[in-house]
């Protein structure tokens, strides 16, 4: 094994190899098998012989305990096995990355969605009978808060600060005091959560449906009991995480525990209700941004406070203000959190934690600055742009911020916009917005292996595809690297037995995974060199044919025996000397009616700088799926709680509104900026996925107080808050 | 899913005899099954009546149409008579839904479907119409989709159904088979009740009533139709209210307005003061303000859909402006002119 630490900037090895293979836009390699519902997903994989179907049974009891089980009710029920319960079950998934187990409740509730038992039958329909059917009875307590605005506890953090804030916006000539709100969100992946636990003596195997296999398994071993050595997870294909299968869920553990209860093989999948009532939602945040400056537009003060919710024991806090502490100068900056404790579905990371909330109030509160100074949006974003990292001191590893808002602006046709309010198509208000997109970016410790046999290679390692395109991406950069065609190197991921790589999440997943990825096939290259008998450095690969030093041998010869390499990547120096994050501006058109106040977006462009770009399609596809995730927090997306008990009341897809097909303009235009960000790893690349998203939703909502000339300040516009602002503007 | 007893049937008379309180008929199964499985609905027995003859065509009658029941929405929406002489209605339909779901559920289905209270959809809540006797958790809940008029201290859920709405504007008339085989025929606005304090009980049908038939009378000449759809997203979401207009203007004035609202009310919604304030009048923004302002007159009853009666009045008014030509038509807007 090869361990690399990013120390220093490395050579742009990638730019050398010639093949051509790196940024090319291939369609993915799994795009057939998820298209003709061939690809087999954890509940799709075949079933073991007397394989039992789990479902879990939800609490309807905001706290309390479980005092018993009343089956009477489900006496009727052919079928049904057992209702497992267990110390070991969880209470909800584990947080990204935790590594260890979460919450194992017992037999208290601690939210209403909590899963308290599972039911156990001969079919999936038998158990989902018994499920709904089965009497709990309970000892109530009081939950002492349910709701973020009448919370039983708050943790109010040390403000994070430079400079001196209260001087600079004591001083402030212009300012904006504003506050935002945006509502709770969930997922909503594709394919619900779902495990297939079967023992093998005291090892289990789990096919199951996780983003971070490395971290999933000390989960899972965790909250079992047992040895990490005894635990595979099978993760082949994903139907989509967005963060909520990060850690190991509730599902998982139920089935290994009742599927060793048992003595048999038990799947459980999550109907769509469970995945609403008890996978980590996004918290519900509420935002005061201010914003002091100079009469000329120079910004001279920054504050940012949240306050978001989550159950107790739940570490997790939504960072909101990530983004807000690093895209702008100031002389003082201060920064301030505040977390509700409430009984009720606990929260954790949906796509682009923090970045995704926390810009729509950032971004859109530094327009209503912009509209104070009387400054054009793109103007005050450019004059505001810091030489450094203002909270850190850090240098920017790379960023084409500027670059982005001035060529997008171009491209978008921003200088013809008009004043706000002043263009008119029927009843219907055109506006256009803009926001700046940010996102940290991250390298999470990562390990590969590559096999090269003649001119044939294979890449194991436990990364995941939750569709994002990892199967193809480190295919190309094996076969970029090994000078062969991409068909030629075979690709094996989701799968613990393999080298443990950092996981899909954080938008790191290609970065990191493809860094030791790379290392691996750089040691091969390394040692097909040694074997040609040149330097590394004079070796050249291309179309399977291996030349240094004068000589030229095809590697179906020169490879006769298996070369086997594995390398490992984690952050070093670089991630302290340097900050690094993509950085990109969005750009939305919309057209608001002024009856209805319905809000159709027209079109949108987003210019990113993201490093340097693996698969210029899958790239593509994520930073527009990053963009229709923003459109439907600017517009749709608003997961709604009772007050009373805490209980998630939109339950499902026809509730909570993602964007639909005709949400999404076809006019929607995603521009790559070249960029090497050679502090990030030795590809360098950076995330991308989660950049798409950040800032979007801020530029349609900025868009719509162009068209109407009417602000409004809590996320989503639907049609009764956009009227509501518009008989406010009169 | 509770397990029930399947029965097909071939013939209509032996449909009704296997209906009855603890049975449901199906046909394109598109709400109905969702609510089975996860036990709104638990009916002892499922009767299928898509093999039946004769519901399934739509039928000249001199001047109306004869809709069979188990005409399917897309059949209904497409139809080049529907298209050309009752284009509100093919409008109204393709506002609801997605492309897959009309190609199952049909005229009858449509017109029963059930509400989408969230606490009906729950059954750890409380709800009188799912559940007689246990409540209303909607009361005091979240409550945005909830009904601006006609509501009960019982029940405050709304009608989802667009095809509905445009029925009522249109004055059709459902078409029914009782046990015994004797067929009457019921206007639309009496085919639903109220909640009153009953709200599980939701049209006038008794329960071995079979709907056959939905009686479109003759488009009238010269209006124009448009159906206003209000959502929270561009397509497939219900309704937050929605405004099914048919104008005729003549020498400068309304000659006749027939008006119908959705998703505001237990069942369409109706209210012939606002018609008669339109009547001989020249259409103008004062006129439709005025009209808006006397439509959402009354008090919400529930916080979390106040906002439902600012954005009627505002929905009828740009209804209004479209059906009398003060506005053009935007896009995606559904309206549509009857030659004269």
């Amino acid at each position: 094994m090869k361990d690399f630490t990013m120390d220093e900037a490395q050579p742009r090895l990638l730019d050398q190899t010639g093949m051509g293979i790196i940024g090319k836009p291939l369609p993915r390699r799994d795009g057939k098998l998820k298209v003709s519902g061939t690809a087999p997903y954890a509940a799709d994989t075949p079933h073991p012989a007397r394989m039992a179907h789990g479902v879990l049974v939800r609490a309807t009891i905001p706290r309390g305990r479980v005092a018993g089980f009343d089956r009477a009710g489900i006496a009727d029920i052919d079928g049904v096995i057992e209702i497992v319960t267990d110390a070991r079950l969880s209470r909800n998934p584990t947080q990204g990355m935790a590594g260890e187990a979460t919450v194992q409740p017992g037999d208290e509730v601690h939210y209403h969605g909590q899963p308290i038992a599972l039911v156990v039958a001969e079919t999936f329909e038998a158990a989902r009978d018994a499920a709904q059917r089965l009497t709990v009875r309970y000892e109530t307590t009081d939950p002492g808060g349910v709701s973020p605005d009448k919370p039983k506890d708050t943790e109010i953090a040390d403000p994070e600060t430079a400079g001196d804030f209260d001087a600079a916006w004591g001083a402030a000539e212009v300012k904006v005091d504003l506050e935002f709100t945006t509502p709770s969100h969930v997922s909503a992946a594709m394919e619900p959560h779902a495990a297939l636990a079967e023992w093998d003596g005291d090892r289990v195997t789990l096919k199951g449906s996780q983003q971070m296999l490395r971290f999933n398994r000390n989960e899972l071993a965790d909250s079992l009991g047992i040895d990490p050595s005894k635990v595979r997870i099978l993760s082949p294909y994903i139907g989509g995480g967005f963060g909520s299968k990060l850690g190991i869920g509730p599902e998982a553990v139920a089935a290994c525990v009742a599927a060793e209860k048992l003595g048999r093989p038990v799947r459980v999948v999550m109907p769509r209700q469970t995945v609403f009532d008890s996978v980590l939602r996004r918290s519900e945040t509420r935002q005061r941004v201010r914003f002091g400056a100079t009469r000329d537009g120079r910004i001279t003060a920054i504050s940012h406070d949240d306050t978001v919710s989550n159950l107790d024991g739940e570490s997790f806090a939504e960072p909101t203000t990530q983004a807000s502490q690093f895209l702008y100068g100031a002389d003082g900056l201060s920064f301030t959190q505040t977390v509700a404790r409430i009984s009720a579905t606990p929260a954790g990371s949906v796509r682009a934690p923090g970045e995704a909330v926390g810009m729509l109030a950032f971004e859109a509160a530094l327009d209503e600055l912009a509209d104070k100074l009387g400054m054009d949006p793109v103007d005050l974003r450019l004059k505001n742009l810091p030489e450094k990292n203002p909270m850190t001191g850090q240098p920017y590893s790379a960023r084409r911020l500027a670059d982005c808002l001035t060529e997008g602006a171009a491209a978008f046709g921003w200088a013809d916009r008009g004043a706000p309010g002043s263009r008119r198509e029927g009843d219907w208000l055109i506006g256009m917005g803009v926001a700046s997109a940010a996102r940290s970016n991250m390298l999470v410790k990562s390990a590969s292996r590559v096999r090269l046999h003649g001119a044939h290679a294979v890449v194991e390692t436990d990364m995941t595809d939750i569709g994002t395109g990892s199967y193809t991406i480190l295919g190309q950069i094996a076969a970029e690297m090994l000078g062969l065609p991409v068909d030629a190197v075979e690709v094996r991921l989701g799968d613990t037995d393999l080298p443990g790589a950092s996981g899909s999440g954080g938008s790191f997943g290609a970065s990191s995974a493809g860094s030791s990825t790379f290392l691996a096939a750089k040691e091969i290259r390394e040692r097909i060199a040694e074997k040609l008998g040149c330097a590394a450095d004079d070796l050249t690969l291309n179309d399977g044919i291996a030349r240094g030093g004068n000589i030229e041998k095809p590697l179906a010869e020169l490879v006769d025996t298996e070369i086997v390499a594995e390398a490992s990547i984690e952050g070093g120096k670089t991630a302290e000397s340097h900050f690094s994050a993509g950085f990109g501006a969005h750009f939305a058109e919309v057209a608001v009616n002024e009856w209805t106040g319905e809000v159709r977006v027209r079109r949108m462009l987003g210019v990113m700088a993201m490093g340097r770009i693996l698969n210029e399609k899958t790239a593509r596809s994520q930073a527009i799926g990053g963009m229709v995730w923003g459109l439907g927090s600017a517009l749709t997306e608003d997961m709604q709680m009772d007050r009373r008990d805490g209980h998630v009341v939109t339950r499902d897809l026809a509730n909570y509104h993602v964007a639909s097909h005709l949400d999404v303009p076809s006019d929607m235009v995603v521009t790559f900026l070249e960029e090497r960000d050679d502090m990030a790893n030795p590809i360098q690349s950076k995330g991308i996925g989660e950049l798409g998203i950040s800032g979007a939703g801020a530029a349609i909502f900025n868009a719509i107080a162009h068209a109407t000339g009417a602000r409004l300040h809590d996320y989503p516009a639907t049609p009764d808050k956009v009227i509501a602002a518009l008989e406010a503007r009169g | 899913m509770r397990s029930f007893d399947f029965h097909q049937s071939g013939e209509i008379g032996d449909a009704a005899g296997a209906l009855g309180r603890e049975a449901a008929i199906i046909a394109g199964g598109t709400n109905l099954l969702d609510l089975m499985k996860i036990q709104v609905m638990t009916p002892e027995r499922l009767v299928d009546i898509t093999r039946l003859d004769g519901l399934s065509a739509i039928e000249a009658d001199g001047e109306n149409l004869r809709i069979g029941a188990l005409v399917t929405n897309t059949h209904l929406a497409g139809d080049s008579r529907i298209r050309a002489g009752w284009p509100l209605l093919s409008r109204a339909i393709l506002a609801g839904a997605s492309a897959q779901i009309r190609n199952k559920a049909t005229t009858g289905g449509n017109l029963l479907q059930r509400t989408r209270c969230p606490y009906f959809y729950d059954t750890s809540q409380a709800c009188n119409k799912r559940a007689p006797g246990t409540g209303c958790a909607a009361q005091g809940g979240a409550g945005r989709m909830l009904a601006l008029f006609g509501t009960s201290p019982d029940c405050l859920a709304a009608h989802p159904s667009d095809m509905a709405t445009a029925l009522t504007a249109l004055q059709a008339s459902v078409e029914i088979r009782a046990a015994s085989g004797e067929i009457r025929t019921v206007p639309m606005h009496e085919f639903y009740r109220g909640p009153g304090d009953s709200p599980d009980i939701e049209t006038v049908l008794a329960p071995d009533d079979i709907v056959t038939a939905v009686l479109l009378p003759a488009p009238r000449a010269g209006t124009k139709q448009t159906y206003r759809k209000v959502r929270d997203r561009a397509s497939y979401a219900f309704a937050l209210v929605s405004v099914a207009a048919i104008v005729k203007v003549e020498d400068g004035r309304i000659a006749e307005a027939s008006l119908a609202y959705g998703s505001i009310a237990p069942h369409p919604w109706m209210n012939h003061a606002v018609e008669e304030m339109l009547v001989g009048q020249a259409p103008s923004d004062d006129l439709f303000a005025r009209a808006g302002e006397a439509l959402t007159a009354a008090p919400a009853p529930h916080p979390d859909t106040e906002y439902k009666r600012p954005l009627l009045r505002r929905t009828l008014i740009a209804a209004l402006r479209e059906a009398t030509g003060l506005s053009e038509s935007a896009h995606g807007v559904d309206t549509a002119r009857i030659p004269a």
